[in-house]
């Protein structure tokens, strides 16, 4: 016994010294030194001491991790194993949380109102537009990757084409919010049919490393085509949306004056909201009922399998399209509301890490799910506006957390599938993600 | 003559399949009668799956022709058609070797998708569906109840809900026939339907494709290994080796056949270990 423990904390110390070693041969560079403007050129600044915490970090950490978890015979993890809610508890967990989310979304306004008052809400008002923007997306991307199993890391371009079309139909031709929500979510379905149609031939990796390079050439061209879009400076002066009409403005004739309320700003901003929680849920509303009908099955079942959907007479190049298309359309309605929403757009907004926390938020929730999204668009987007105090950490942070979710619940938040339709309603349960697969381009 | 040359369903003429330098089908030619379960069979490597491959537009053959005549009268040149169009269009539906389900879906929802075309056009392409409309609901009960048919057919009904990587190896066989049924095709080519069967299972499926062939009047095209169900079931056998067609004919024709002797069926249960003693196995 006494040995048995001996040998133990040997090979950790020697484990944990070897982890060490490769820490410090990594550190010495990439912390040790600094290069740093002085006079006459660049200097080099020794942090000898930060590398030896580092070091120091690396060595304590694995020593414990090999004596309490890795090699121990009863690892402090298996404690925690407990805290992990069962597959079945969690898919109950999704329906129960569904109808409080709802409520919750709809009253908002009216609870930060009621205690905050319309000083205090503001702040909190604008973060749930933002979160419900993400929502919108994630629930818009997941019918390209969690339904029809295409990844897509260049999503942020439909964003940007929506957002753009608005800006230049309003600046060129004078049309109003209500007339640029559909022709920029048909302009951006009509941009992912275009990039479907030569891309979507390709799979897996590669039609991830496309849309990626597409997304960055929208940008790209966003920025350097300066006449038209107005490059890096962006468009300005984006006309704010009319509620049936009437403007958000003091005075006659206004929003305010119509219903006979004080004037206040909080209405525009409230407005919003719902305009984008309604557009939100309409999202979601057309993506479940396409799941029941013959297109949204075909989705999934080219996720399954693709030979097996073309050898059953199924067009795998036109049902991608769709899946491309119909995500592009919701970018695109999203893309018009930001507009509209921040009165100014420039390329800055539409760049590659906008698609990674998008596709980030599809993940963590849950490829498929709705709910997931939500979740982790609140938790993701939330949690970074919350620590914005924390500017340099929120990566790091984020990043963990990643790692963490991914350990914990390889497959997202809520990763059971509810069949598209049942004989027997009651009885049908949720597919575990164990059995779905997921899709390879 | 026989029948299978009177009216067949798929002619295959003069088809080669390369694959850089290997030759895995070289010139053949054979008919599929209409009405009939015809058998491939061959030792492994033969290019059974190949044949089958070009015949539902997987490959397009090096050379020769395919064509399908349906019931109506019309012909399509398979070889030239895309894949997904040669079950949509000419009838024909296939099951895989090496079993394809939508593993993550219910054994109804497999059978929904199988009839995706006929409720794509229901559902006006998706609008009428989408806002509702009452075609698509009529179009759906109906497909509802046609998966049900074939679940019931399969004995697989009671696990409609199920996902179908969660059935058994031979239920999964099963349900692959019962997806390609759902199509509604005129031939249906199974490849190697009874491998990984009991003998319950296996005696089940003869009856099943007894019953596809007669009920539904749809050709049989099997590629088959185990000779018992070959010899069992079979109108028509097409003996494939080393890419090449080595026999034809009735299940007792190509038993009696030398070259088939020869080539595959010569060695008989007791004179397996002697072959197996001189190769030095
Ligand atoms: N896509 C391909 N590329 C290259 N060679 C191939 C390809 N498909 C099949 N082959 C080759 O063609 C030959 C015939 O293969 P095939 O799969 O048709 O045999 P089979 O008769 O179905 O055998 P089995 O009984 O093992 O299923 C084999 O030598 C195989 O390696
Ligand atoms: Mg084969």
């Amino acid at each position: 016994m006494a040995a048995q423990k001996q040998d133990l904390l040997a090979g950790s110390v020697k484990d944990a010294a070897v982890g060490a070693l490769v820490a410090f041969g990594l550190f010495a560079m990439l912390i040790g030194m600094k290069t740093d403007v002085s006079i006459g050129g660049l200097s080099i600044e020794y942090r000898w001491s930060a590398v030896a915490i580092a070091v120091a970090v690396v060595f304590v950490g694995r020593l414990a991790l090999n004596l309490f978890v890795w090699k121990s015979e009863k690892p402090v993890t298996a404690m925690l194993g407990g805290l992990v809610p069962s597959q079945s508890s969690a898919s109950r967990f999704g329906h129960l949380i569904t109808p409080v989310l709802f409520v919750l979304a709809v009253v908002l306004p009216f609870l930060l109102m009621y205690f905050l008052g319309s000083r205090g809400s503001r702040q909190y008002l604008d973060l749930a537009i933002l979160v419900t923007t993400y929502v919108m997306l994630g629930w818009g991307l997941n019918i390209v990757v969690g339904l029809a199993g295409l990844l897509d890391l260049g999503y942020v371009a439909f964003y940007a084409v929506g957002a753009y079309s608005y800006a230049l139909l309003a600046q060129y031709f004078g049309f109003s919010f209500w007339l640029c929500l559909p022709l920029a979510g048909i302009l951006a379905a009509f941009w992912g049919i275009i990039l479907g149609f030569p891309v979507l031939r390709l799979r897996g990796d590669y039609l991830a490393i496309v849309t990626l390079a597409f997304g960055e050439i929208i940008r790209v061209v966003l920025l350097n085509w300066y006449e038209f879009t107005g490059g890096p400076n962006g468009l300005s002066g984006i006309p704010r949306p009319s509620f049936f009409g009437l403007e958000f403005e003091r005075g006659e004739g206004g929003f305010a004056d119509f219903f006979g309320l004080e004037f206040n700003s909080i209405h525009r901003i409230i407005f919003l909201y719902y305009l984008i929680l309604v557009m939100a849920l309409l999202t979601n509303f057309v993506t479940m009922r396409l799941r029941k009908l013959p297109v949204g099955r075909a989705w999934e079942a080219l996720r399954e399998d693709e030979i097996a959907c073309r050898s059953l007479g199924i067009n795998t190049t036109n049902t991608k399209l769709t899946a491309f298309a119909l995500g592009a359309m919701f970018g695109g309605f999203a893309g018009s509301f930001f507009a509209t929403r921040q009165g100014f757009i420039s390329p800055e907004s539409f760049t590659f890490i906008e698609s990674a926390v998008i596709l980030a938020i599809v993940v963590l929730g849950g490829l498929g799910s709705q709910v997931g999204v939500v979740i982790a668009a609140v938790v993701m987007i939330g949690g970074f506006e919350f620590f914005r105090q924390f500017e340099e950490y929120r990566m790091l942070v984020f990043g963990l957390l990643m790692v963490v979710i991914m350990v914990w619940k390889p497959r997202g938040l809520i990763s059971t599938r509810a069949p598209s339709i049942a004989l027997d309603r009651k009885k049908a349960k949720g597919i575990s993600a164990d059995l779905v697969q997921e899709g390879h381009g | 003559m026989s029948r299978w040359n009177d009216d067949p369903v798929l002619r295959i003429e003069h088809v080669t399949m390369r694959f850089g330098g290997l030759v895995a089908v070289n010139d053949l030619s054979f008919n599929v009668g209409r009405g009939d379960i015809t058998a491939l069979i061959g030792p492994n490597g033969a290019g059974k799956t190949t044949v089958f491959n070009c015949a539902t537009g997987f490959y397009k053959p090096t050379e020769g022709r395919i064509t399908m005549k349906r019931r109506t009268g019309e012909h399509y040149l398979l070889e030239r058609m895309p894949d997904f169009k040669i079950s949509a269009e000419a009838g024909v539906a296939r099951t895989f070797q090496n079993i394809r389900l939508f593993g993550g879906m219910t054994l109804l929802e497999n059978l929904m998708v199988a009839q995706h075309n006929p409720l794509m056009v229901a559902s006006n392409y998706t609008i009428g569906g989408l806002l509702g409309l009452g075609g698509f609901r009529k179009a759906e009960a109906g497909a509802v109840d046609r998966a049900k048919y074939w679940l019931e057919r399969t004995n697989l009904i009671d696990r409609a809900d199920a996902p179908a990587a969660d059935l058994p190896y031979g239920d999964q066989r099963r349900l692959e026939i019962a997806r390609a049924m759902c199509t509604m095709p005129e031939l249906l080519c199974l490849d190697e339907p009874a491998a990984g069967l009991n003998p319950r299972e296996s005696a089940e499926l003869n009856t099943l494709l007894h019953y596809i062939r007669d009920e539904h009047d749809t050709s049989v095209l099997l590629i088959e290994h185990d000779m018992s169900v070959v010899m069992e079931i079979s109108d028509h056998v097409v003996v494939l080796d080393y890419g090449e067609k080595i026999s034809d004919g009735t299940p007792d024709e190509v038993k009696n056949d030398p070259k088939v002797i020869a080539a595959y069926l010569g060695v008989a249960d007791d004179e397996v270990d002697q072959v197996e003693e001189e190769v030095g196995l």
